[in-house]
C-alpha cells in the first residue's frame, strides 16, 4: 500500500543548492541590517531575499556559519547578529542581569533575616485565620490524615 | 465645524482637568471641602468632553473627510466602516486621544465611587488622575493634534495644521492612505484598546496608594479599594498580550507569537510589576507586612505604563535620533521623571509610618515564598528593561546601534520562569507564619510522584533534552499541586455537607474566589508555559520551491501542491491563495490555504498562514513567494508548532481566572455574615 502510495505521490521540490533550509538555519542567526528586529529568514523586504541569496552564494563557495556571520558583521555592523558579542562594553549587557538578581538576592536574604530575627519575639497566628472557611478546610484535612 | 468642535472638546477637557488637579490640591491644602467637590465634578466632567472629541473624530474618519491630515492617512475610500472606526487608534495622534478617553473615562468612574469612607483620599486620587489625563491631553492639544488640517502653500508645501495658514489653501486629497494592512485583522483591532484598557486601569491602584501616601493612612484600606481595580487592569493587560500574541501568529507570517520586541516588551513590564504587586499586596492584607514594598511596586508599575507607552510612542526604539526628534519624547521623559520622584519623595516622606508588622516566623512560610515570587518577576523585569535600553544606551556611548535579540531574554527568563514554576508548585501547600518541612512534603508527596510521569514519558519517547524534562516536569508538578488544591478543598465540603463532589467544587470556587480563581490563574499560566516550551523546543520548519503536484515533507507531514489561484476582492485589495492537500502517513488529512492579501491603497501586502490545528499539532504554511509566468512556481514556507494550542487554551483559562478572582461577591458584608454563621451553626 504505502508503495503505491509512494509510486502516486508526486517527486519532492528539486531543491536548489544549498537548499533554503541550510540558508535559513544561518539566517535565523543574523537580523536584518534595515528592518527593526527581524531576524533575515523570515524578513519580507527584497533586500533581505538579496542578503539570503548572498548567503547561498557564500555556502556554494564552502564558507562556514562562522564566516557568512563575520561577513555580515563586517559589512553592516554589531546589530546583525541576535546578541551583542562579548566585548568592550557590551560585557555589561551580560553582567548586569546576574549582579542585579544576585544583589536581590542578597537584599531579600537580609531583609529576611532581618525580620525573622523580629519575629522570634512574637507569635504569628498560622493559617489563614482571618479566612474562617479556608481554616475550617484545613482544620478538616488535618484531622481526616 | 466637526474638526474644530473635536479639538475644542479636546482643549476644554485639558483645561477641566487641569483645574481639577489644582482645585484638589488647593482644596485639601486648605480644607475646603467644596474645592474638593468641584475638583470631583470636574473630574467626572472630563469623560464626556474627551467623548465628544473622540465622536468627532470618528465622524470625520467614517464620513471620509481626507482634509484632515490623520483621516487621510489611515483611512481610505474602500476600507468597511467598522474599520474606519478602528482607524482611531491606527495612528500615532488617534491613539493618543483615545488613550486619553480611556483615562478620562476610568477618572470619571473613580469619581462617581461612593466616597463616604474614604473621603480624605478623595483630593489625591483626583490630583493624580487629573495630573496624568491633563499630560496625555496636552499631547494632543499641543502636539499631536488628530484634528489638523492639510494645506498647501503657495510654494506648493503641505502643512498641518486646524487653522489655515497665510497663503495658504485646504488641500483635499481624492482618497486616504488606507490603514495599514497588518492593522486590519480582527486581533489587531481588539489587541490595542485592551492593552491601553489595562494601562490606564492601573492608573487609579497608583493614585489611591499616592492618596494613602499623603493622607498618612498606612492601613490596607487603599489596597482594599483597588483591589477590584488592579485586577480589571490585569485582566485587560494579560487579554492584551494574549490577543497581540495571536495577531502575531495569524499575521506576521513568522510562525510565532512573541519575537522579545522592544515593543512587545514594553507592554510585558507593566505586566510584570502588576503581577508581582497582585501577589504581594495579599501577604500585607494578611499580615500587614510589606507595605514599603507594595508602595514600590505599584509605583513602579504606573511608571511601566507611562514608559511602555513613551517607548511606543516616541520613536525611542527604533533609534536615539528619532527620538531627539520627536515633539512628544523629551515631555515623555519629563512627566516620568516628575511623576517617579514626587512618589518615591513621598514614600520616604511616610517611610517609617509605614512599618508593619514585619515579622517572619520561618524563611518555609507562605509570606517568604511570595517574597521569593517577587523577587523572580523582578528579574525577570529587570532582563526585560535592561535588553531594551542596553541598545539605547550603546547607540548613545558609542554610536554604535546593537540588537539584543531573541538568545538574550531567553537564557535569562529561562531559570526565572522555571523558579516561579517552582513556587507554583509549593507555594499552595505553605502556610502563614511556619509550615514544617514535613508538612510540606507530606503535602504535596502525591503530586510530586505523579509529576514525574511527565519527564518518564518524555524519556520514552526519545527526548533527552535536559531543559525540556526539567520544563515539563515542572509545568506537571505546577498543575497537579494546583489541582490537587481543588479536590482537597472539594472533598473536605463533601464529606461535611454531603454534596456531589461537582458541586462541592462548584460551591468551593465560589465561596472563595480569590484564591480559587488565583489557582485558576495558574493552571491558565501552566497550560500557556506548556505551549511556549512546546514551540520553542520543538519546533521544526522547512522551506521549498515547488511547481504544481510537487510535494514538500515536514516530520510526519507530506503537502502537496495543487494550485495557486488570484482573487481580486471588492475592496481593492488581490487575494493569493494557494491550496496544499496535507498527507499523513500516506493519508490525506486537510487541506490548507495560505494566501497573501495585497492592498491596492496602502501599496503593502498581508501574510495569512494556511493553519491545520489540533490540540497538539499546528501545522503552519506559509507563501512566501511565487512566480506569475503561467508556471505557479511557489515558495513555501512550513512550521510545525507542537503544542502552540495549549498556548491559547492557556489564555483561556487565565482569563477565566482572573474573572473568577475579581468578580463581585454576593458574599457583601451582610452575606458574609450570614455564611458565617451557617459555618458556626455547623457540628
Amino acid at each position: 500500500m504505502i508503495l503505491i502510495l509512494l509510486l502516486v505521490l508526486p517527486a519532492t521540490a528539486q531543491e536548489p543548492t544549498p537548499s533554503d533550509d541550510e540558508v535559513n538555519a544561518i539566517a535565523k542567526q543574523l537580523y536584518c541590517p534595515v528592518c527593526e528586529n527581524t531576524p533575515l529568514d523570515v524578513c519580507p523586504t527584497k533586500a533581505c531575499a538579496q542578503w539570503r541569496e548572498t548567503i547561498r552564494l557564500k555556502l556554494a563557495d564552502g564558507w562556514s556559519a562562522e564566516e557568512i556571520k563575520q561577513y555580515f558583521v563586517e559589512q553592516y555592523g554589531d546589530r546583525v547578529l541576535a546578541t551583542p558579542p562579548a566585548r568592550g562594553l557590551n560585557w555589561i549587557v551580560y553582567i548586569f542581569p546576574p549582579l542585579a538578581l544576585a544583589l536581590g538576592v542578597y537584599l531579600l536574604a537580609r531583609t529576611m533575616r532581618s525580620w525573622s530575627s523580629e519575629g522570634e519575639m512574637q507569635d504569628v497566628p498560622s493559617v489563614d485565620a482571618d479566612d474562617p472557611y479556608i481554616a475550617r478546610i484545613e482544620e478538616e484535612l488535618r484531622k481526616r490524615t | 465645524m466637526i474638526p474644530n468642535v473635536g479639538y475644542f472638546a479636546s482643549v476644554f477637557a485639558f483645561g477641566v482637568a487641569l483645574y481639577a488637579a489644582v482645585a484638589a490640591w488647593y482644596g485639601s491644602r486648605k480644607g475646603k471641602l467644596a474645592w474638593v467637590e468641584s475638583a470631583r465634578r470636574a473630574m467626572v466632567l472630563t469623560w464626556p468632553l474627551t467623548s465628544i472629541s473622540v465622536l468627532a473624530l470618528i465622524i470625520l474618519l467614517v464620513t471620509g473627510r481626507y482634509e484632515i491630515y490623520y483621516v487621510a492617512s489611515v483611512t481610505s475610500n474602500s476600507m468597511p466602516t467598522y474599520l474606519k472606526i478602528t482607524a482611531l487608534w491606527g495612528g500615532q495622534s488617534g491613539s493618543l486621544l483615545f488613550w486619553s478617553w480611556l483615562m478620562a473615562a476610568f477618572a470619571s468612574a473613580a469619581g462617581l465611587r461612593k466616597w463616604d469612607r474614604d473621603r480624605e483620599f478623595l483630593p489625591w486620587v483626583a490630583l493624580v488622575t487629573m495630573a496624568t489625563l491633563a499630560f496625555f491631553l496636552s499631547l494632543t492639544v499641543f502636539f499631536e493634534n488628530p484634528f489638523a488640517r492639510i494645506w498647501q502653500t503657495a510654494s506648493g508645501e503641505q502643512v498641518y495644521a486646524l487653522f489655515q495658514p497665510a497663503d495658504a489653501l485646504l488641500f483635499v486629497p481624492y482618497d486616504g492612505l488606507g490603514l495599514n494592512p497588518l492593522l486590519r485583522h480582527p486581533g489587531m483591532i481588539i489587541h490595542p484598546p485592551m492593552l491601553y484598557l489595562g494601562f490606564v486601569s492601573f492608573v487609579i491602584p497608583y493614585a489611591f496608594a499616592i492618596a494613602a501616601l499623603q493622607t498618612g493612612r498606612s492601613d490596607d484600606r487603599w489596597i482594599r479599594i483597588t483591589r477590584r481595580w488592579t485586577l480589571v487592569a490585569w485582566i485587560f493587560l494579560t487579554l492584551g498580550l494574549i490577543l497581540g500574541g495571536r495577531w502575531a501568529y495569524d499575521v506576521l507570517g513568522w510562525g510565532g507569537y512573541w519575537g522579545w520586541d522592544p515593543v512587545e516588551i514594553s507592554a510585558l513590564m507593566p505586566w510584570l510589576a502588576g503581577t508581582a504587586f497582585l501577589h504581594s499586596v495579599v501577604v500585607q492584607e494578611k499580615r500587614g507586612m510589606l507595605k514599603h514594598w507594595n508602595m514600590v511596586l505599584v509605583i513602579l508599575t504606573y511608571a511601566l505604563v507611562i514608559l511602555g507607552t513613551f517607548f511606543t510612542r516616541s520613536g525611542l526604539l527604533s533609534s536615539v535620533h528619532a527620538f531627539a526628534e520627536s515633539a512628544i519624547g523629551p515631555m515623555f521623559l519629563a512627566f516620568i521623571s516628575i511623576m517617579s520622584a514626587a512618589s518615591l519623595f513621598l514614600l520616604i516622606k511616610r517611610w517609617d509610618e509605614l512599618k508593619g508588622d514585619e515579622q517572619l516566623r520561618s524563611v518555609l512560610s507562605r509570606e517568604s515564598l511570595f517574597l521569593i515570587n517577587n523577587l523572580l518577576f523582578m528579574g525577570i523585569l529587570v532582563v526585560c528593561l535592561w535588553g531594551v535600553i542596553f541598545p539605547l544606551i550603546s547607540e548613545l556611548i558609542t554610536g554604535t546601534k546593537l540588537t539584543i535579540g531573541e538568545p538574550f531574554y531567553e537564557l535569562a527568563v529561562g531559570p526565572l520562569l522555571a523558579g516561579l514554576l517552582l513556587l507554583m508548585a509549593i507555594a499552595p501547600s505553605s502556610t502563614y507564619g511556619r509550615t514544617s518541612w514535613r508538612r510540606l512534603v507530606f503535602a504535596i508527596r502525591i503530586p510530586f510522584l505523579l509529576s514525574l510521569l511527565a519527564p518518564s514519558i518524555f524519556i520514552i519517547r526519545g527526548i533527552f533534552t535536559w531543559y525540556a524534562l526539567l520544563g515539563y516536569w515542572l509545568a506537571t508538578f505546577a498543575a497537579l499541586t494546583t489541582l490537587s488544591e481543588f479536590c482537597r478543598g472539594a472533598w473536605a465540603r463533601r464529606q461535611r455537607h454531603g454534596e456531589s463532589l461537582l458541586s462541592a467544587l462548584g460551591k468551593l470556587i465560589v465561596r472563595n474566589r480569590r484564591r480559587y480563581g488565583g489557582y485558576l490563574v495558574h493552571l491558565g499560566v501552566v497550560l500557556l508555559v506548556v505551549g511556549i516550551m512546546g514551540i520553542e523546543m520543538f519546533q521544526t520548519e522547512t522551506q521549498g520551491t515547488l511547481a504544481l503536484g510537487e510535494q514538500i515533507t515536514i516530520g510526519r507531514y507530506v503537502l502537496i501542491y495543487d494550485d495557486l489561484q488570484h482573487y481580486p476582492q471588492e475592496d481593492v485589495r488581490l487575494n493569493t491563495r494557494a491550496t496544499l492537500s496535507v498527507y499523513r502517513h500516506g493519508k490525506l488529512v486537510d487541506e490548507v490555504n495560505p494566501r497573501v492579501d495585497y492592498y491596492y491603497d496602502a501599496r503593502q501586502s498581508m501574510t495569512i498562514p494556511g493553519l491545520r490545528s489540533t490540540l497538539l499539532n499546528d501545522l503552519y504554511v506559509i507563501l512566501w513567494e511565487w512566480e506569475s509566468n503561467g508556471l505557479e512556481a511557489a515558495t513555501f514556507k512550513v512550521y510545525h508548532n507542537p503544542l502552540v494550542n495549549f498556548m491559547w487554551l492557556g489564555g483561556v483559562v487565565f482569563i477565566l481566572g482572573t474573572v473568577v478572582a475579581a468578580w463581585p461577591s454576593h458574599a457583601s458584608l451582610g452575606g458574609r455574615r450570614s455564611m458565617l454563621r451557617k459555618l458556626e451553626r455547623q457540628p
